[in-house]
Order: structure tokens, then sequence, then C-alpha cells
């Protein structure tokens, strides 16, 4: 048998972003032994990168607010395909969620009484979000970070999941290497928690790190779990378009919800020529509401621009294929513009969007208080992912739990700006707490040495091939070939030809060599990346083809419009018993009559 | 196009040496997306850490032509192109492969620091009241990314190895902002003068130059907390004072 270090804990949490760090802390909490595997090291996630802040019904500046019109936007936002049970944990436990974290010593920004402060966002009714000026995500991380290491979490510093470990039916563990030596290990697990987030690098203009290759959803997948709403990915609808080095990098949406304006070519405020009709009434119909709006005046209505992410995504293509966008094929978001109406305007900008002004400056020599950003769509978020239940966490597979961006269902076809922070939050603990109760309710369940054997032998194959082309190459051609064919705008033609090239890129994965031995080599990791990345690309087009309808994050270019009878079904991915994938229609359960009621109430 | 010389630090645990390598470069290429291109065309298994590639992680520190920054954020067009371009990892931390440095010393020396310890809410919800101004202060604390270029460039460490003994100022920085947040109630003060050895730091203000969060880490975080250190234990007065009243904190 191959040499493999043993470790020996009750909860096992893969990913050390918010989730993660908030499974990991709740489950250690209720008495778990917890270990925690991150692929980076710590506080490095792409929880860093959430800008904007945490969507939660704290109603400090708008006393309107509370958890029900959070429900229905929510609802709304994700065209009822959500998981309602869902989007009512989440909007009425984020409240208490944000106020722990301040408890244990994050730091947001005030509002003149010296309450958490909060700012407007698309798709959110009210000023909603807890921020700290730009870096929210950061401030969130560190918080649980710092918070984690005092309560005896062991936690495992680049180390990556090859594979998890069942006994058929309920997981007993997950096999893993380490990157600095390359030696492997084998984690030992009554419980284990995905939190491994999203699968951004499957397309080629992404804000997604590397991290983000879908580990999560294929490991689970392969493990006999369902996945959902694959199809629903978000594009974001800014994200740097220029210099070429940082396309697709994030420009928050705090730019919009601190009055950006969008604009064309021709200097149009575009946002104003298409209000979807389900917002209408709550969507102002000249600048000056807007700003007004933006401003606090309650009397106001949001302006265009903080519509959802889809629709400003489309609304943002739409120029660029009428021709009217900008030299490097996006449009202009604008904040220096707010100088005509408030003095002191660069210092407030510099104040509010700090990281935003010094990514411009420092990358693109542009400065955003003088000068209108370039921007375009950029692949940001998975709205599907590993099917859950609705309380606990746990996926179709006994014991094994999923939480934040790696699990489907609280966004439905549409993910509200701020509502992934505060998913990670309310879900991590979530998944925390129901992993150590299923851990302290089950024995550890025996381990198959056959299938250790038969892991480390797939995980060193690349090693043993000579002359194969390398993994950068094969992930390089995927990523074009998933913008391209299976990105904004789908076509059935489009899709199946995705499907036909996914099969030849799958044979040229598994031919791959790999130069250099296990120390530190990024070579060999993106390697082993390359089966998950193939097996979650492979789910979006099935699903996209599936769903032939546009809906929420998903467009489809022959399916222009809603189908009313796809509003009642998720799509299901799982493994067949012949190891191809197959794909179900799951009926929504019906939301209960008082969660209906409120949906209702909140529409006007 | 042109093409520019990277002089690229390869091997492992302290074993290397230079390599050069050609690459092609385009206006707007940052220092990180050379190394990915050689990475993918010429060294498949060259070691670098990155995440977010926005600087806002702070994992792809290394030292450019001898100056400690993150690749991320070096923007070609800076560089002198010139003349070969030299990438090297971190010197203050023990080496593990090319680029990629062993800085796990950095998480366990957190750990050891007094954690944040809350006074007792200010409304009966259980929430507290803060004001920006109060807040403002430690939120400049709290932008670091934990690259640990201050670390690196701390003469104490990577010259002296002091590394048993002193900190580091992105911890002095960690310390400030425990004891500057308005809620906080621990007292830090005598672990900053014994066992964190804040007197190990003489000023020189490195760590302040080569921040990229631009973290005034020396006028902001330090000498504050050195103000605090001398006022409890070298004060002459204050040492009076305390003996006069029998403070149990004199010496």
């Amino acid at each position: 048998m191959a040499e493999v270090e043993t470790f020996t804990h009750d909860v096992l949490v893969i990913g050390a972003g918010g989730a993660g760090l908030r499974a990991a802390i709740e489950a250690a909490a209720r008495g778990a032994r917890v270990g925690m595997v991150t692929k980076s090291l710590l506080g490095k996630a792409h929880t860093v990168m959430a800008e904007g802040g945490v969507a939660a019904a704290l109603a400090n500046v708008d006393d309107r607010d509370n958890w029900r019109v959070h429900f229905a936007d929510t609802m709304r936002g994700g065209q009822y395909l959500n998981n309602w049970r869902m989007a009512e944990l989440h909007a009425r436990e984020a409240p208490d969620r944000v106020r722990e974290l301040e408890a244990w010593g994050a730091v947001f920004d005030r509002t003149a009484d010296g309450r958490i402060l909060q700012r407007n966002f698309g798709g959110h009714r009210y000023p909603r979000l807890a921020h700290v000026g730009d870096r929210t995500g950061l401030e969130m991380i560190r918080t649980l970070q710092d918070h984690a290491i005092h309560r005896g979490i062991d936690v495992h510093m680049e180390v990556t999941i090859v594979t998890l470990l069942t006994d058929g039916r309920r997981v007993t563990g997950a096999f893993a290497y380490d990157r600095e030596r390359g030696r492997f290990k084998l984690f030992e697990a009554r419980a284990v928690v995905l939190a491994t987030g999203g699968v951004g690098r499957a397309f080629s203009v992404t804000s997604n790190s590397w991290e983000y290759t879908g580990d999560g959803l294929a490991l689970a997948y392969r493990a006999g779990a369902a996945l959902q709403d694959m199809e629903f990915v978000q594009f974001h609808p800014t994200g740097m378009v220029w210099p070429p080095s940082v396309k697709g990098l994030l420009v928050t949406e705090g730019v919009r919800g601190e009055g950006g304006v969008l604009r064309n070519s021709e200097g149009r405020r575009f946002m104003f020529d298409d209000i979807p009709e389900n917002y209408r009434s709550q969507t102002a119909d000249n600048p000056d509401e807007g700003w007004r709006y933006v401003q606090g005046d309650k009397s106001a209505r949001r302006p265009p621009e903080l519509l959802t992410r889809d629709h400003v995504a489309r609304c943002i293509m739409r120029e660029v294929r009428a021709g009217r966008g900008s030299p490097h094929g996006g449009v202009y978001l604008d904040i220096a513009w707010i100088k005509e109406k408030i003095p002191n305007a660069a210092d407030h900008i510099k104040k509010k969007l700090p990281s935003m002004y010094h990514q411009f400056k420092q990358l693109a020599d542009i400065d955003i208080t003088k000068e209108a950003m370039e921007i375009g769509p950029t692949t940001h978020y998975m709205m599907g992912g590993i099917r859950v239940d609705g309380d606990t966490q746990m996926t179709t597979v006994d014991g094994l739990f999923a939480a934040g961006e790696c699990a489907a269902g609280l966004h439905g076809a549409n993910r509200l700006g701020g509502n992934s922070l505060s998913d990670l939050l309310v879900f991590g603990k979530r998944a925390g707490e129901h992993a150590a109760a299923f851990a302290a309710q089950h024995q550890p369940a025996r381990i198959d040495p056959a299938a250790v054997e038969a892991a480390s032998g797939t995980a060193l194959a690349p090693f043993g091939r000579s002359g194969g082309e390398q993994p950068y190459q094969v992930q390089h051609e995927l990523q074009g070939m998933m913008q391209q064919l299976v990105g904004i705008v789908r076509r059935e033609d489009d899709l199946r030809d995705a499907l036909d090239r996914l099969g030849a890129l799958r044979e040229r994965s598994e031919a791959v060599s790999v130069p250099g031995n296990r120390e530190y080599n990024p070579g060999w990791h993106t390697a082993l990346d390359l089966p998950n990345l193939l097996t979650v690309s492979e789910a979006i087009a099935r699903a996209a083809l599936e769903r032939r309808e546009s809906r929420g994050g998903h467009f489809r270019d022959d399916y222009p419009e809603k189908d009313p009878a796809a509003a009642g079904y998720n799509i299901l991915v799982s493994r067949g018993a012949d190891g191809t994938m197959q794909l179900t229609r799951q009926p929504v359960p019906p939301v209960p009559v008082e969660l209906q009621q409120i949906i209702e109430e909140q529409k006007s | 196009m042109t093409t520019a010389t990277f002089r690229i630090w390869r091997g492992e645990h302290n074993a290397g040496a230079f390599a050069d390598f050609d690459a092609n470069v385009v206006d707007g290429m940052v220092v990180l997306d050379v190394v990915h291109q050689i990475q993918a065309e010429q060294a498949g298994d060259l070691a670098c850490r990155w995440n977010c590639k926005a600087g806002k992680c702070g994992s792809c520190s290394a030292e450019i032509n001898g100056k400690p920054r993150l690749m991320c954020m070096t923007r070609l067009s800076d560089l002198d192109l010139a003349r070969p371009v030299t990438i090297e990892p971190m010197r203050a931390f023990p080496h593990i492969r090319d680029l990629v440095t062993d800085v796990s010393w950095n998480y366990g020396v957190k750990q050891r620091i007094t954690p944040f310890t809350p006074r007792a809410p200010d409304a009966p919800d259980g929430t507290w009241r803060m004001q920006q101004r109060d807040v403002d202060r430690v939120q400049e604390f709290r932008k670091c990314i934990e690259c640990f270029l201050c670390q690196d460039v701390c003469h104490v460490l990577r010259d002296h190895q002091r590394h048993d003994t002193f900190i580091g100022p992105r911890f002095l920085v960690y310390a400030a902002a425990l004891e500057m947040h308005p809620l906080d109630t621990a007292d830090r003060i005598e672990e900053l003068r014994e066992a964190d050895g804040i007197g190990y730091c003489n000023i020189t203000k490195c760590c302040t130059t080569v921040c990229p969060e631009g973290i005034t880490i020396t006028d902001n975080a330090i000498i504050p907390l050195k103000e605090r250190v001398v006022d409890r234990y070298y004060d002459p007065l204050a040492a009076l004072v305390r003996l006069v009243r029998g403070s149990p904190r004199a010496e």
C-alpha cells in the first residue's frame, strides 16, 4: 500500500473560506474534534475578494427592512426556483450571524448613531449590506480565521482532497495530498463538510482564483451525491476588461450602490431602456430619482443600475453586440460623475471604494474619481451546486454536508449581491452544527484500503506518462471552449458541440504528463484539477441543454423567453449506474401559504 | 510585443540558482502574468503561490529586482526591461521550492497573541455602539492582507533571525488593531514588551515602505504601542505615582 499519513477527526471540513471556517467553528463549539483542509494558506480563500458587503436585514439604515422583505427579494431574484426553506432560514438568521461577527472582533462601517452601516445593492429593496468600505470579505475571513485559531481546530494548509471515501452509502473519510511535499494523507471522519466554493476557472473570463475548479461538486458527484441547478452560472456584470492581464477581475457592485452609472459609447445611460415588468414599480424612471435613492431619500425608487445581476449583464451584452461598446469590448461604469452632485466627491469615492480606487490606479492607470471605468460581464458565482437539505445542509450521501457556494438552493436562478457572504455564515454554521450532531450519533466507518490504493495510483499516474501534453494546455482550451459555447449566451448547437469537445478534452486530460517531482508542483496540481473541471463543465452544459428557456443566469438565444412550464422544476444531475451523467427534472416543492403571502405582499 | 529576460530563482530548500527565461511581454502585463506564462510554456513545475491576482489575498509575495513586492501588483511597464528582471522568494523565511517559502511561523505567532476580548454589549439587544471616527483607526490596520512582505524586509527577522523573540511588524500591527479596538478589554502591554519583543524594532520604517496596502505601520501602529510600553514600564514619574498608590503594575 502507498505510504499514507492518517488523521482522525469527528468532522472534516474541506475548504477554509467563509463557509468552511464558520462550519469548523460551529462543529468545534459543539464538542467535535475538527479538522479543516485548505488548498491554500489560511485566510487566502476567495472570500477575501468579496467586496460590497454582507446582506442582513438589520434595519439599521431603513427601518422598513425586515427578514420578510429580504426573503421576498431573494425569492424574486432567484425567479422562485430557490429552496424556499433555505431562503427563509437565510433571511431570518443573517442578522444574528452578522452581529456575532462583531462580537468576534469585526469592525464594520458605522451609522451616525454608532450602529452597523448598510448600503444599497442590486435586487435588495432597502439598503441592507453591512460592509467595510469595499473590503468586506477580507474583514469577514480575517475575523473568522482569527476566531477559529483559538478553537482547537486542526488546520491542514495547502492540502488537496483527491477523493472522498464512502462505504457505498455513508461518507467515511477523504484521501488527499499535501502540496508542499507531495505526500498522501488519509482523513478518517464520521462526517465531512464540503465548503469548496465555485467553478469559475472553467471559463476564461472569470473573477475567480486558481482554486475555483469545482472540486467539491465533482467529489460529491463521484461519491454519489446529486447536483442541482448547474445551468445557473452567474456572470457578474462588472469585471475589468482592460488591461488583458486583469480581464475578468471584479469591480464591486458597491460602485453602483454608491451612485455609479452605466453608459455606452454614445454616452447614453442605457439601463433606463429596459426595466423588467416585475421590477418596474420599484425602479426609478429618471436619473434624478435614482440619485435621490442612493442618497437615502426614502420616497425615491432604486436606479436601474441596481436591478439584478443577470439583467444588468444582459443589458451590457446587448449594448456591446449592437456596436455601442467601449474600445476593449465592454461599456463604461462612471462614479466620477457624482462630482456634479456633491462637494469633495474624489475624497468621498476614495473613502467608500478604496480598493477599487487602488485597483484601477495600480493596474489600469485609471483614476476612478476622474474617469469612467471600462467594464464587462465576468464569470463570478455558481448558483447551482450540491443538492442539500434546507435545514441540515446534508447532501444525498449520509454524513456528507455542503455549505456556501458549493451548495445549491438558496439563490435559485440568480443570486443577489451580498447574499453569498450571508449564505456562508448562515449555512456554514448550520452545516457545522449538523455535521457535529451526525458525528456524535455515528461510529467511525471502516475505510476500504483498496479504495485508498486506487486513489493514490490515479493521483500519481501523470508522472508515469511521458510525451503527453502539459495540463495547462488542456485547461486553457477548456476555458476558452466553455466561455465561447457555454457562456453568457447559449444555443443548442453550441451546447452539443461543447459536449463533443468535452469528450475529446477528457481523453487528452487522461494522457497529460507532468515534469519534475512531487514537491510543490503546480503542473501536477493542474493535472489533478482537470477531472473536476471537466465533470462540472459537463454538468453545466447538459443542464443548459435541458433547460430550453431563458431564466436568471441562464440565457438561451434560441429560447429567449421564460417558459412558464419550466418555472416549476430544478434540474438534478447524478451519476448513473453505468457511470454516465443522468438528468432529472425535480419539481420545486410548493412554498407554504404564509411564505407565499409574504411574497405577494412584497410584490407591490 | 517585446522580449524580456526574467531571472527566476529555482531550486529546493536553499539549494538553488537563478535561471534565465526569455518571454514575450505585451502592454498591461504584471510580473505574475510572466511567471504563469513561463510556467505554462517553459517550466511546468515552476512553483509559486497566488490566489486572487488583485492585490487582495497577499499570496504572491516575492522579491522583484531585490524589492519585496506582490507579483500581481507589479506592472512590467514600471520595470526596466532592458535588463534581466530578477524574481526571488522572500528571504526571511525558510525556502521550500522556487518562489515558495515556509511562512507557517507567522501563523503560530498570531495564535500566541491574546485574542479579542470585547466589553459587555452597550445595548439590551446585545449590540455595541461605535463611532466611525473611532473605528477608522483600527480599520487601517485591518486592511492587512497578510502578504508578510513587512516581515520579509524587517532586519530583525531578515538579518538577525530573531523569530523566537520578535513577532515582526505584521503582528505588531495585529496587536495594535486589538489594543486600539474600541470594544477590546484585554491588556497586551506586558506581552508586547516581553514575548513580542517590541523593543527590537528601531523604527527604520522599511516595513511601511513595502506595505502594498499603504498601512502606516511604524507611525500609526508600532510607535503608539512603544509609547504605551514606555508609559507603563519606563516613565519615572508614573512609576513614582504607582509606588505611592501601590499599583500592582509597578515593577
